[in-house]
Order: C-alpha cells, then structure tokens, then sequence
C-alpha cells in the first residue's frame, strides 16, 4: 500500500487553475523527483500534502485512509514533514537549538521547567551522526554551510520521526560539494524507510537519487515514471512542452 | 573539541556587554583618580545606582520586546499613567498594595492593547507604541487634571517605604534591579519560553513553521515590558513620594538606548538581561562623569543619540563579518 496516495487532486485560485486532476503516489523508502517549470503546480502540491490549504478537489489517503489536513500541524503529526529551502532555520540559534526548536527538551518538576541543552545536544549529535554530517549541535547556525544547514533542516524531521519528508528546492542556493553532500542525506533517509518527495530544478540532481520522476505541466501531470526509463533529454522536453506526455 | 568561538571565556570576550563593562570600570577608575573626593564615595555611589536602577527595570522588559525584533516607543508614556494611578488609588485612601495593583494593572492593559494590535493585528510595532506613547501620557495628564499628586492617604508611607528606602547602603530599586536581572536572566537563557523570543526575532517566519506560538509569546513580550515600567513607576513614585504626570518623559530614549548599548539588536535575535543592566549602568555613569566635571549635564542626550548610533554601527560592522 502507498505511503501516500493523492487521487484526482485540483486546486484553484479563483480563475487560475494550477492543479487539475492530478494522481499521484508515494512508496516507503522511495524518493520521487517532482519537476516542472516555474508555475507548473510543484509547490501548491506540496502545500496540499502539508496541509497548507485544502485542495479544492479530489482525496488524499495516507496508507491507504483518506485524510483531510486543516492546518500544517494536522499534516505533521500524521508523519509529514516540509524541508522548505531556507526559511526555515534561526540564523541566530545554535544547531541542536533548531532542531528542537517548539519541542524543547526540558527538565525540572511541574510546571518549573529549564532547557535540557545537553540532553538536546547528545540526541542532535546522534541525528547528525546518523544523517553523517560533521554538523555541531551547539554552533550557531550562521557560521554554517549550505550542507550543514539542511543537516539541521532534515534532523528536525528525523526528531520527530516523519514518514513522509517534502523537499521544495533544497539544492538551489548552495555549492555544488554542498549538493553532493544534502543527496547523501537523501539516501539515507531512504534507507530508512522514509518516502521523499523532492522538488528541483536541477536535473542531475534528481537522476542522481531520484527512484521515479513525475512531471508537471500548467497543473496537469505529463509524465511518471521509473528513473532509468527516463532521460534528462526527455524530462527536458516533457517540462518545456516539447514532448506531450510519456 | 571547541574553538575559540565555543569556549566560555572566548564567547564572553566576544559580546558586546563585556565590552561594555570594561569601559564603566575604566571611566569610573579615571573618575576616581580626577575626583577623589566627590566620585568615590558612597553618596554618589548610591546616588548613580539608584539613578540607572529604574531605567535598567524598564530595559529589561524592553529587552524582551527587542529580541523579538520590535521596539516599545511607549514605556515612557506607560510609566508616567501607572505612575499617576498609583498616586490617585492612594489620594483616595486605598492601601498600598492596591496601589501597586493598580498600577501593574494599568500598565498591563497598555502592554495587551500594543501586544495585540502587534501581534494579531499585524500593525508594525513602532507604530502602534508611538500612538501609545501619546495615547498613555494624554491618559495621564487627564486623570491627574494636571495637578500633583503628593496628598498620599493613611498608607503612602508604605510605599514610600517601599520606593525610598535603602537595604546595606543601596536604594531598594538597586536591590530590585539585581533580583529582576537574575530571574529575566534566568528566563531568557534557560526557559522554552526565552529561546522562542530569540527564534522569533532571528526568523519569525521559521519560527512560525516550526510551531512556535509566536502571536502569543510577542503578545507576552509587550505586556512584560509594559510592565516593567510599571513596576519603575511604582518605585519612583515612592521615592519621590508624588505622582506627576510627566513622570518617565522622554525615558523611551534611555532605556532603549541602554538596552542596545549592552548588546540587543534592533534587528531581534540578540540580547540578554545582564546586557540591559549594564547599558543603564553606563548612561548613567557617564552622565555623572559629567556632571563631575562641571559640564552641563544637557549634554546627556547628545552622548545617549550618539552612543546609540554608535553602538549600532558597531554592530553592523560585526554582523558584515560574520553574515
Ligand atoms: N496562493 C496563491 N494564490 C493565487 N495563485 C496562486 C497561489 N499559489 C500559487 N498560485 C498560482 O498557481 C500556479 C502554480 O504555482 P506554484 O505551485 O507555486 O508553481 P511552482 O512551484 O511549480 O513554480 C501559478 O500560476 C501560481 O501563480
Ligand atoms: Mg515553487
């Protein structure tokens, strides 16, 4: 059974339809490329698996049972996490600080409760250990690399043991060594069963750890398919218009 | 393994509050040895802390709202309406602890009023506390009917008590300053609460996706610092022993100038409670430096304005290092 399974989704903003009837399906431990050009309907999918708003058409089952998400945090706790490319971290919070940023570790008793930092720090430490980054817990995020940063980005869905993990254009804005290592990160979250859905407009990057690609084109999906029955040159084609579907 | 960065000492040497402290120490060694018979002696010593302790209880709640990345023009104007219901709620023979209720109630109504059109409204916060720093000092200057307030009932001596009198040689506001820089200290470092004012003044957006509560704790903010400057109220009025209604005039400038002097951004993210003590500390100890050397003390707002400026383009050279 999918992971997740989104039948027949739509969705207007007034006169601007930018979803129409699209199917779309997610496996455990699969990463799916999600491509398109600039105002195909990548991120207003994401939005709607997250929770952000409601389609305005269609259904969305979670292994198999139909949900409805009325706000981000509906979509979180049934296991859905959003890496959004650089929003979302506090540039002036150390490492372990964003990753546990509104579920802080506390101790104490009742209601007079501290910060557990160096509980927060050991459990980011192994976060970091398992997704192999040479991220700090207790530096600042500032200092970081583009690497580092989405280290902190996808350990916060780790922490909360999402299993399905969005990622709208997490290569876009970092080096292309910063690349190789946020694809690293990628696999091993799919050793470990999780499903990943990942936005980009960097071609080598989704054949790189892609497992299938899905095209969008003004709303409509025109291609879905295993990665290895599929070309960059085609993708290219699919995503411009060239080519119809596939 | 640490860097130089990490390390106690090392991030120590690097804040802008430790700076800040080495140079009150250097001006009051140089004022010691230029005036040894006026400077260092215990007068002025009271005199010069009891001067900063109400400026630095107000840039303590002022703190909170910086962090947060927002500004509160209105403590002024909040100090001198809480200070002005303190007085009327005595006049009229109450006790002294309603007095102080009252007083904290007056400021915490103008702390919701600028929390919510903040936060829920969405008003810019400079803004909405510059009507408020008209709105509160018109409140103000209404209920007093422009009179003085010194015809205290049976129990303004309390409260005198409470705001004039001194515990081993220092004002109790001196006293009061210490215990609320240790227990925001505490708040701002070790609860939940305090790391999500720095999650939202370093990425109020970020902070939001994550599931901090951020309307709710800015809303928070604004009614703590309003509230610190009712507690200052409370304390000058007692000390003064009347309510006047120009009372905290103009003090929106020195508390938020101390407040950036010790280290806060106005861009929100940074701060910290010692960092407000030591701001006050330092407007004041150069105001009285002055005052020794027989300028005319009116050149306080000329060293606050350019301190400020200074302290913020420091802190801009630091930033573009490090960013
Ligand atoms: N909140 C919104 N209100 C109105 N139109 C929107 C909104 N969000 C997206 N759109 C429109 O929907 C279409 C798809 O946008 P989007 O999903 O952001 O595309 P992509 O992420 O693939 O670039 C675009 O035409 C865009 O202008
Ligand atoms: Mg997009």
């Amino acid at each position: 059974m999918a992971a997740l399974e989104l039948k027949t989704i739509s969705k207007h903003f007034g006169a601007i339809e930018a979803l129409s009837h699209v199917d779309f399906a997610l496996e455990r431990g699969e990463i799916v490329g999600l491509m398109g050009d600039n105002g195909a309907g990548k991120s207003t999918l994401v939005k709607i698996i997250a929770g952000n708003f409601p389609p305005s058409g269609g259904t969305i089952l979670l292994e198999g049972r139909p949900v409805h998400f009325h706000k981000p945090g509906d979509a979180r706790a049934a296991g859905i996490e959003v890496v959004y490319q650089d929003l979302a971290l506090c540039n002036n919070l150390t490492a372990s600080a964003n990753v546990f940023l509104a579920r802080e570790k506390t101790r104490g008793f009742g209601p007079f409760r501290i910060l557990d930092n160096r509980a927060m720090n050991e459990r980011s430490r192994e976060l970091f250990a398992e997704l192999k980054s040479e991220t700090r817990p207790a530096e600042t995020v500032r200092m970081m690399s583009g690497g580092q940063r989405q280290a902190v980005a996808i350990a916060r869905t780790h922490l909360s043991q999402a299993r399905i993990v969005l990622m709208d254009e997490p290569t876009a804005a970092i080096s292309v060594r910063q690349v190789a290592e946020v694809l690293d990160l990628l696999r091993r979250l799919r050793e470990q069963g999780m499903a990943i859905v990942l936005i980009s407009h960097r071609m080598p990057d989704v054949f790189e750890v892609a497992d299938r690609v899905v095209v969008l084109r003004r709303g409509r999906k025109v291609a879905d398919k295993p990665i290895q029955d599929s070309s960059p040159e085609e993708v290219t084609g699919l995503i411009t218009g060239a080519i119809g579907t596939a | 393994m640490k860097t130089a960065g990490e390390s106690f000492i090392g991030k120590m040497i690097a804040a802008q509050p430790f700076w800040v402290t080495v140079a009150v120490l250097v001006i009051c060694a140089v004022m010691t040895y230029l005036q040894p018979a006026s400077f260092p002696t215990a007068d002025n010593f009271f005199n010069i802390t009891r001067n900063f302790a109400y400026i630095g209880i107000m840039a303590l709640g002022m703190m909170a709202v910086i962090i947060t990345g927002g500004i509160d023009l209105s403590v002024g104007s909040v100090m001198g309406l809480a200070g002005i219901i303190c007085g009327l709620v005595l006049q009229a023979g109450y006790p002294w602890w309603l007095a102080v209720l009252a007083g904290l109630g007056a400021g915490a109504l103008c702390g919701i009023v600028n929390g919510v059109l903040i936060a829920y409204v969405g008003l810019p916060s400079f803004v909405v506390t510059l009507g408020m720093l008209a709105a509160a000092r018109s409140f103000a200057v209404v209920l007093s009917e422009n009179k003085m307030i010194y015809e205290f009932g049976p129990d303004g001596d309390m409260f005198i008590a409470i705001g004039g009198g001194e515990i081993l040689g220092l004002s109790n506001m001196v006293w009061l300053l210490v215990a609320m820089t240790l227990v925001f200290g505490f708040v701002f470092r070790f609860t939940p609460w305090g790391r999500h004012l720095y999650a939202i003044g370093g990425n109020e957006a970020a902070a939001r996706l994550a599931g901090v509560p951020v309307n709710r704790i800015k809303l928070q903010a604004y009614i703590l610092c309003a509230l610190t400057s009712a507690i200052a109220a409370i304390m000058v009025v007692g000390w003064q022993g009347s309510a006047i209604n120009a009372l905290g005039t103009g003090y929106e400038l020195r508390v938020i100038a101390s407040a950036v002097i010790g280290g806060a951004n106005l861009m929100g993210g940074e701060g910290g409670a010692f960092a407000a003590f030591i701001g006050a500390t330092l407007i004041e100890v150069i105001r009285n430096s002055l005052l020794m050397a027989g300028i005319d003390s009116n050149w306080q707002g000329a060293f606050v304005g350019a301190f400020i400026v200074l302290a913020v383009l420091l802190e801009r050279i630091r930033g573009s290092r490090t960013d």
